[in-house]
């Protein structure tokens, strides 16, 4: 783990080629994360922007042919899922997967104490987990009783995308993506996911907002927002870039880039 | 494994009435099984002459039948005269003399299951003269039944100390020649459990197998018994979640549960025998008959079973509900890893008016492992009114095993409710990677989903037991997925 205070960026991809399927997504992909920055990576769909989210995460399938990713200065490449995980790396999915049977607490318990424990710190027990995530709940706008529910099963769109974030907020991870978080939600809770989200900003951590849309960046303002198109990052800019985009769609973008 | 040796060395050297030649003190009987072998069991337990007398005739039924095929289940005959049907415990000179003797491997196992310290040398087969300190805590528990009124020994004992309520439920609810292996248990069973609730008695505790002290000592034709007089109440714990080594490779028990009126009887079971090793050699035939009778109105029979262990099973914990409004139900999780095979399931028979039952049951199926649900429900023309919800779901952990379900229903009488609900479902990449990117590992990531996955059963487990199955399953699944 890189001391607090440390010069490094969080994350840096390097020249990334992915592969999915005999299809190539990615193509050359290079982005640079400073630490307590906020990335927002826009793009019209089937660009490669969920592919990024799931090569981050370690995802079976997506096979990297070339590039290199490096993560806190670790080679993030070489980590299983899990120990992207106990390193800080966290995903926020687009479509939160159902498990039945297993209640939401007693996961998102086994996941705090399963990280707790590769980090060599004291587990939880239930009543200091509850103490954790009491406040995270109420920032959430979540009931008490959503806790004994089985994981995302029966949830709505918009609680299982408040439940990621209530996640993200118990598990406290340096670097969030967050893969289409916004997609599916109403303005109440687009309004509320967003509150979470900016309750962990820090100078310590940094994001990555994976959006198809501008109006989650109105209420979360990224440092930076990058185009995606065509497996690589087209264009660069900051939080102006993702209201230019909301007025002129993406394909001028994209004609830019293949012209060039 | 070696226990209580002294009152099992007493019932050895019991006087033989019969003029049998075998020597007495002899611990092995030869192999095979004639009427001489039978009287020769009896005797050595000093039984009275009508048990030698059920023995011999259920024998006899025995000798008349074949063993079942329809199971979904497959292993080489079993050769009956090759079967010792009477061994005396071990002489706990062979058996190790502490822990340190003991194979490693089966002591990581306890840790794993967090099997207590003191606990472990028992079920490893350790001389328990020397280690076992629940002496006093089995006496203050006898002491405190005895108090309520409630009977609890061992089958042997009730046989000798209690022969009126031997005579009168023994055999009611599985009779001698009900099938194959309830007749060969009829006629050569070792020894079991025995309960009897008073009328109007809550027993005060669970009963567990775990506090008759000699209970490990049953060998491989267990018999229980177990009757709950009018409104009265028991909760009975049976097996054990560590591994139980027992050199005997054919298990046949029988248990009889019997409620009358306003009775309830909560019968849970956790079978953890050796499964044999992951490539299938070895491991041990459980072939088990349960069944319950809801004798009285508003009686209740709950079975509640874990089932991780043995080669193969067949067992179909099953209630007669022949007073009108009585209750059957049946939970299960059986769990078949490696080469073992499960063929398990249960009967409910609805006689009595506005009867209700229901089967929840959680098969799992891991590497190269069979595992079949099988059921009936039978609604009797007398049953008006009655009700039946199943559900039956399968889990399947790779591509190699298989599940089956053979749901077999009955309905004789037009206002009969029968719900049938069956599902099979494997666990998904996605669910894996969800809990992986969350922190946890693969095999946490398949326990946390297995246990999702059976906690229905599980909620009905009393609450201890309920932390151990959940490790014992843990366990058992152990490398079954990467």
């Amino acid at each position: 783990m890189v001391e607090l205070g440390d010069p490094n960026p969080m994350l840096v991809i390097d020249s990334l080629h992915v592969r999915v399927q005999d299809r190539d997504i990615l193509d050359g992909l290079s982005l640079s994360v400073g630490l307590g920055e906020v990335h927002a990576i826009m793009g019209p769909n089937g660009s490669g922007k969920s592919t990024l989210a799931q090569v981050l995460a370690g995802r079976d399938g997506y096979e990297v042919t070339a590039g290199r990713i490096e993560f806190l200065g670790e080679d993030l490449l070489a980590l299983t899922p899990e120990e992207r995980a106990h390193a800080g790396l966290f995903l926020a999915f687009q479509y939160p997967i159902e498990i039945p049977g297993v209640n939401n607490a007693y996961l998102l318990k086994a996941a705090l104490n399963a990280q707790r424990h590769a980090r060599g710190e004291p587990e939880l027990d239930a009543f200091e987990f509850m103490r954790v995530i009491k406040d995270n709940m109420k920032l959430m706008q979540i009931h008490e009783d959503f806790l004994s529910r089985s994981v995302n099963t029966g949830f709505s769109g918009g609680e299982k995308k408040r439940n990621e974030i209530l996640q993200m907020l118990t598990l406290e991870p340096r670097l969030a993506v967050l893969d289409e978080t916004d997609s599916g939600l109403d303005v109440d809770a687009l309004k509320i996911v967003a509150n979470g989200i900016n309750s962990l900003r820090d100078p310590q951590r940094s994001m990555i907002l994976v959006t198809h849309y501008e109006r989650l960046l109105e209420l979360v303002k990224p440092d930076h927002v990058h185009v995606l198109a065509h497996g690589k990052i087209v264009r660069s800019g900051d939080h102006t870039l993702a209201r230019e985009l909301d007025e002129r769609g993406y394909e001028w973008i994209e004609q830019e880039a293949q012209s060039a | 494994m070696a226990t209580d040796s002294k009152e099992l060395a007493g019932l050895v050297g019991g006087k033989y009435r019969y003029g049998f030649v075998t020597d007495i003190e002899e611990d092995r009987v030869p192999p095979g099984l004639n009427e001489d072998v039978v009287r020769l069991i009896s005797a050595k337990k000093n039984e009275p002459e009508f048990m030698t007398e059920w023995r011999l005739k259920a024998y006899r039924q025995w000798l008349t039948m074949t063993e079942p095929t329809w199971a979904q289940v497959s292993y080489e005959p079993i050769d009956y005269q090759s079967i010792c049907y009477y061994a005396a415990p071990k002489n706990p000179d062979d058996a190790p003399k502490s822990l340190d003797e003991v194979d490693p491997k089966l002591l990581e196992t306890y840790d794993k299951l967090g099997i207590p310290l003191h606990e472990r040398a028992r079920l490893a087969g350790v001389a328990v003269d020397a280690v076992f300190d629940s002496v006093s805590v089995a006496t203050t528990f006898k002491a405190k039944l005895a108090e309520a009124g409630v009977i609890f020994c061992s089958f042997s004992e009730a046989v000798t100390e209690y022969p009126e309520l031997v005579k009168k439920y023994l055999g009611t609810v599985v009779p001698r020649a009900d099938n194959f292996f309830a007749a060969l248990n009829s006629a050569v069973f070792s020894d079991g459990s025995f309960v009897y609730i008073p009328k109007g008695v809550r027993c005060p505790m669970e009963l567990s197998t775990y506090f008759r002290i000699n209970a490990a000592n049953t060998g491989q034709f267990e018999r229980t018994l177990i009757i709950a007089d009018e409104g009265s109440h028991v909760s009975y714990l049976e097996g054990c979640t560590a591994p139980m080594r027992d050199e005997n490779q054919l298990h046949a028990a029988v248990v009889e549960l019997v409620a009358l009126d306003d009775a309830e009887i909560k019968y849970s079971t956790v079978q953890n025998w050796y499964p044999g090793d992951e490539n299938g050699v070895g491991g041990i035939y459980n072939f088990v008959t349960k069944r319950g009778d809801c004798r009285g109105a508003n009686s209740k029979i709950s079975w509640t079973q874990v089932e991780t262990g043995s080669a193969i099973t067949w067992k179909y914990p099953s209630c007669v509900l022949r007073g009108e409004n009585s209750v059957g139900e049946f939970y299960s999780v059986a769990v078949a890893n490696n080469y073992q095979q499960a063929d398990t399931g249960s009967k409910m028979i609805h006689i009595g008016r506005n009867t209700r039952s229901t089967i929840i049951s959680k098969g799992i199926s891991a590497g190269h492992a069979q595992n079949a649900y099988r059921g009936l429900v039978r609604i009797m023309p007398t049953a008006q009114g009655a009700r039946n919800y199943t559900q039956c779901d399968s889990l399947l952990l790779g591509d190699q095993c298989s599940a089956h379900t053979f749901p077999y229903i009955e309905a004789r009488e037009r206002s009969a409710h029968i719900e049938h609900e069956a599902t099979t479902s494997k666990i998904s990449e996605d669910q894996l990677f969800y809990c992986r990117q969350r922190g946890l590992s693969e095999e946490d990531a398949v326990n946390l989903i297995v246990n999702g996955f059976c906690r229905e059963v599980f909620k009905e487990l009393p609450m201890e037991f309920a932390v151990e199955a959940q490790n014992l399953l843990n366990v058992s699944l152990e490398g079954a997925v990467g």
